[in-house]
């Protein structure tokens, strides 16, 4: 049985694999013509682009489920706090952009810090669920405070890029510098993200206490503070999130539903994989984005989640995840 | 001499490149107390994770009470009669002593999931039927005074005393005891030491154990077996095995402390 | 402290421990019997009628008092209250008690499934849509209750087992995003599926009806009461379900396999069939409670069952307690009060106009958009934080307390914690 689960699995990466690379092999071949294939690039880029938002999220999420085992349901609030943060300093005290973004950036890792520290921390021990019901809980409070904070409210605001409106033309395929914004910073952050976590003492520190907290803290690693500064991390990471989705969509105090899209992200890839959180975001983004061209309305809706259920059924542990047994 | 209850034949497992056991035989007789030592990491616990299905053998086979138990599913293996208790306690923490004990009963029971819903008069007197034989075993354990606490706040002697009376309340053929003694005081492991000869002579139950103090061996067991490196070293009564010269060899240097 | 030189285990088994159950019964059967003879003769319902009945009941459970007293007593006398409430208090309230009803239902199988088998689900909306949607549609095709609720705990018990699937090779987080996935597309299709469930627009959904015309009888239950006396029945008996499953084999392999899986299979419980089974019953539950749902509401529409009911459902068990059943109704009661109390904050804020403006935002928070939301968030806080075990725990204390009253010890219930609480390896 498991045999066949996993020959099917394999089966259909493959096939994803197969799809994804096919029309520009087809279009070279000259079975499909010039202009649907640029249709199709347009759509994996912007779904792309989109996916960029869900990975970074789902990174976030991952994050700290990897350090601290706890599923953060607010982790969507957070980019949405995030995005407003931002927000305030660039359009309501009419800061620059770089620095009302780095100020809002750093004032969501305050807030993330926060969090664990008011929060999570006291409830540290009691069943997983209880955890995820307080994150969840913060999610609702963090809603409600967003939406009668004066200035931001229910309302729908838009940050001004410095890349607004403007586009990259690769060849025949036109790209919004949004888009292509998102997907440039996504992998700079994705790149200084890794030199942080294999270069610098506290990101080694960080994944010593992911995976092992009690020997992490024989070795002299404060765990607790470790702890708060990944929730530090994840927040500034979920900012940025809110920066890059703010010129695709809105600020406004429901963006924080996107982490219906991020979880299933985050679990394609397996949960608690880095990576696989970011493959999992592009790969439901992408997918999202060409089920909404190419198949009937409602499909894009429910494309991420026939993706995750499939990847689930045949690879119960995600895509790069894991399976821990327990010893007895 | 009878037919053997539990054959292993060639038994191994492979994790990656590692063989933790590795070609294990032997049989353990109907009635008789028979140990498993061997130093850690030796494959001890393999085995009977093995022979409770929890993990797939790579190769061997392993027969019990005449029947091919090598591919079953783990949960049928209580139904043979096989019970066991775990390393490092494996209890319902969040239940009492008495419904850990009546889980053990999950074997026998005979009513289906239609009775359960409407709780029939059939399902009650099998549920008073359970009753009475766990508290046989809570009698014969002496747990009466913690019957209605919950595990989380026992201490681990009366834990170690409530998975063994777990595994005895589901009435087994063959107990197997990994490790009984692991944590306990002196006093409560030669009160381990008497219970394991009375279940051996008052419950006729054969029982497999691992362990490490060697006095509890030398006092409950019929037969011991020696590991090392998965692979069986030695087979025989106490004392001939721990004279064994690999035996001595594998042990080098910790033979006294052990 | 037990008593020890018994001869009979029986009573550990009881619901009722002193022996309160067959007054219960008799009290119900006989209560149901009237009811439903009113019922079938057409005749109205008289006051006189409910309160000699309530009064006999009493008596019965005066004379079990007598006799046995204990537990019993309160829940008999809880029986009577409930019984008696509707020519009590106004209909609107009426309305309200029937909505603790049908949430408690549901409340129940969560119960079961989370507390007891400790299987997370994220999806419990779809159960208690698809519920909803049978029994609209038999019932719009002409058949009366005793077809369509079955039929409606039917289905929902096959997608419980469809969606308990996934349970059998995946755990904890894998498993809560995949019922949530499955309930997303459930709710698709049923925004979708025009032919049959009208997708966004929703359907009306008519009253419950007992017997056919052409048998000659027939009772439309159409107002109040008579709602409120269904959802009461159908809850009793859930919880009856609820209770029998709790102290059966059954519900004992659930246990195991919350606490431990590997020893659960080790002891003979089969893991695959104890999850579909508390998957099946949870969402058979969840199922009955969307079928009352739709009939009382009247109406029905995919909007209605979003992961926001799903995530209801959870809070509903965080604040009531996952211990015991009794977190069911206390949840229930939460979640359908709860509302009323903001909305009665809200009218009882003095008007804004002409005070500092401090003291004017405050006046104006509650009527803001989302204040709902963040109370609700708060008190998950709270709950969680200071009374993981929900109101139930909370009874529980009190009870105790006054048992106890110059006895009690302040560290009394104070929580042990375990901080390597690792779920990974589970």
């Amino acid at each position: 049985m498991e045999r066949v689960f996993a020959a099917l699995w394999r089966l259909l990466v493959a096939a994803a694999l197969l799809g994804f690379v096919a029309p520009p092999v087809l279009a070279a071949l000259g079975l499909v013509s010039g202009a649907d294939l640029v249709n199709y690039l347009q759509q994996v880029v912007s779904g792309a682009a989109l996916g960029c938002v869900y990975a970074l999220v789902a990174l976030g999420i991952v994050l700290i489920y990897k350090a601290t085992e706890t599923i953060n349901f607010a982790q969507g609030e957070l980019m949405m706090l995030g995005a407003f943060l931002c927000f305030t300093f660039v359009a309501i005290l009419g800061l620059p952009f770089w620095a009302g973004a780095l100020l809002g950036i750093g004032a969501c890792a305050v807030l993330g810090m926060a969090t664990d520290r008011i929060v999570v921390r006291p409830v540290v021990g009691q069943p997983a669920f209880a955890i995820v019901m307080v994150t969840l809980g913060f999610g609702f409070v963090a809603r409600s405070l967003a939406s009668v904070i004066p200035g931001w409210g229910t309302d729908t605001h838009t940050i001004v890029t410095p890349f607004a409106n403007q586009i990259v033309a690769l060849g025949p395929v036109v790209i919004s510098q949004d888009h292509a914004a998102i997907i440039v910073a996504t992998a700079l952050l994705c790149g200084l993200l890794y030199l942080f976590f294999t270069h610098t003492k506290l990101g080694l520190a960080m994944q010593a206490a992911s995976q092992n907290q009690l020997a992490a803290y024989y070795m002299g690693i404060p765990v607790k503070t470790v702890f708060t500064m990944i929730w530090g991390v994840s927040a500034g990471v979920a900012a940025i999130a809110g920066l890059m989705l703010a010129p695709i969509a809105f600020v406004h105090t429901q963006m924080g539903m996107i982490i219906f899209k991020a979880f299933p992200a985050a679990v394609l890839g397996g949960f608690g994989s880095i990576p696989g959180a970011i493959v999992g975001g592009l790969v439901i983004g992408i997918v999202e984005a060409l089920a909404g061209f190419y198949l009937p309305e409602g499909f894009k809706d429910v494309a991420a989640y026939v993706v995750l259920l499939v990847v689930l059924l045949l690879k119960p542990e995600g895509i790069f995840g894991h399976v821990r047994k327990k010893k007895v | 001499m009878s037919r053997p209850l539990l054959c292993v034949r060639d038994l191994a497992i492979q994790f990656g490149g590692v063989r933790a056991v590795d070609g294990a035989t032997f049989d353990v007789m109907p009635g008789e107390v028979f140990t498993i030592i061997g130093p850690n990491g030796a494959g001890k616990s393999t085995i009977f994770n093995l022979v409770s299905r929890i993990y797939d053998a790579t190769a061997g086979t392993i027969v019990f009470d005449g029947h091919d138990i090598t591919r079953m599913p783990v949960h049928r293996i209580a139904a043979q009669g096989i019970a066991r208790t775990f390393q490092n306690n494996e209890l319902f923490e969040y239940a009492t002593v008495l419904q850990n004990l009546l889980v053990g009963r999950h074997r026998h029971r005979r009513t289906g999931l239609l009775a359960h819903v409407l709780f029939t008069p059939g399902a009650r007197r099998e549920e008073e039927h359970h009753r009475r034989k766990v508290e046989e075993v809570i009698d014969f354990l002496d747990l009466q005074h913690y019957r209605d606490q919950s595990i989380a706040g026992l201490p681990y002697g009366v834990r170690k005393k409530v998975e063994l009376g777990r595994a005895l309340a589901a009435e087994p053929k063959l107990l197997l005891l990994d490790e009984p003694s692991s944590g306990l005081n002196v006093e409560e492991t030669e009160e381990m030491s008497f219970w394991i000869s009375d279940i051996k002579k008052l419950l006729g139950i054969t029982v497999v154990m691992i362990e490490h103090d060697m006095s509890l061996v030398n006092d409950v067991s019929d037969r011991v077996l020696a590991l090392n490196y998965g692979k069986v070293i030695a087979v025989g009564t106490p004392s001939e095995v721990q004279a064994h010269p690999e035996v001595v060899r594998a042990y080098l240097g910790s033979e006294d402390t052990a | 402290m037990r008593f020890l030189l018994r001869t009979s285990y029986g009573q550990d088994i009881r619901l009722f421990p002193f022996g309160g159950a067959p007054a219960l019964w008799t009290g119900l059967a006989l209560w149901a019997a009237i009811v439903g003879g009113l019922n079938v003769a057409s005749l109205p319902l008289v006051r006189e009628g409910w309160l000699a009945l309530a009064a006999g009941y009493a008596l019965v459970f005066g004379l079990v008092l007598s006799r046995w007293g204990g537990a019993a007593f309160w829940y008999g006398l809880l029986g009577v209250a409930v019984i008696v409430a509707p020519m009590l208090v106004g209909t609107y309230f009426v309305g309200q008690l029937t909505f603790v009803f049908v949430y408690a239902i549901a409340g129940v199988g969560l119960v079961i499934l989370l507390g007891l088998a400790g299987q997370i689900s994220l999806g419990h909306a779809a159960f208690f849509a698809c519920g909803a949607y049978v029994a609209a549609i038999l019932n719009a095709e002409g058949w009366d209750i005793l077809v369509s609720l079955p039929a409606a705990v039917l289905v929902s018990a096959v997608l419980g087992v469809v969606i308990g699937l996934p349970a059998l090779r995946m755990t904890g987080i894998y498993l809560g995003f995949a019922t949530y996935a499955f309930a997303f597309i459930v709710e698709e299709i049923l925004a979708r599926w025009d032919s049959v469930t009208n997708g966004t627009l929703g359907i009306a959904v008519g009253s419950p009806v007992l017997g056919y015309e052409s048998w000659g009888w027939q009772a439309v239950l159409e107002t109040e009461v008579e709602l409120y006396f269904l959802a009461l029945a159908l809850f009793v008996g859930t919880l009856v379900v609820g209770l029998n499953v709790q102290r059966s084999p059954t519900g004992r392999a659930m246990m195991a396999i919350r606490d431990s899986e590997t020893a659960a299979a080790s002891m003979g419980v089969n893991l695959a069939v104890t999850k579909t089974t508390a998957f099946a019953l949870s969402a058979a539950m969840a199922g009955l409670a969307g079928a009352l749902y739709g009939h009382v509401l009247h109406f029905i529409s995919p909007e209605q069952f979003t992961i926001l009911l799903s995530i209801n459902l959870l809070v509903m068990m965080i604040v009531g307690g996952l211990g015991a059943m009794h977190g069911a109704v206390f949840g229930a009661v939460f979640l359908v009060m709860m509302p009323q109390a903001i909305s009665a904050l809200k009218g009882a804020m003095p008007p804004a106009e002409g005070l500092p403006e401090v003291l004017a935002f405050l006046v104006s928070l509650p009527s803001a958009p989302g204040f709902e939301a963040g109370i609700y968030g708060l008190i998950i806080i709270l709950f969680i934080i200071f009374e993981p075990m929900g109101l139930h725990g909370l009874w529980l204390k009190v009870k105790t307390w006054f048992r106890l009253f110059p006895l009690y010890k302040k560290g009394m219930f104070k929580r042990q914690k375990s901080y390597m609480a690792s779920e990974r390896n589970r």
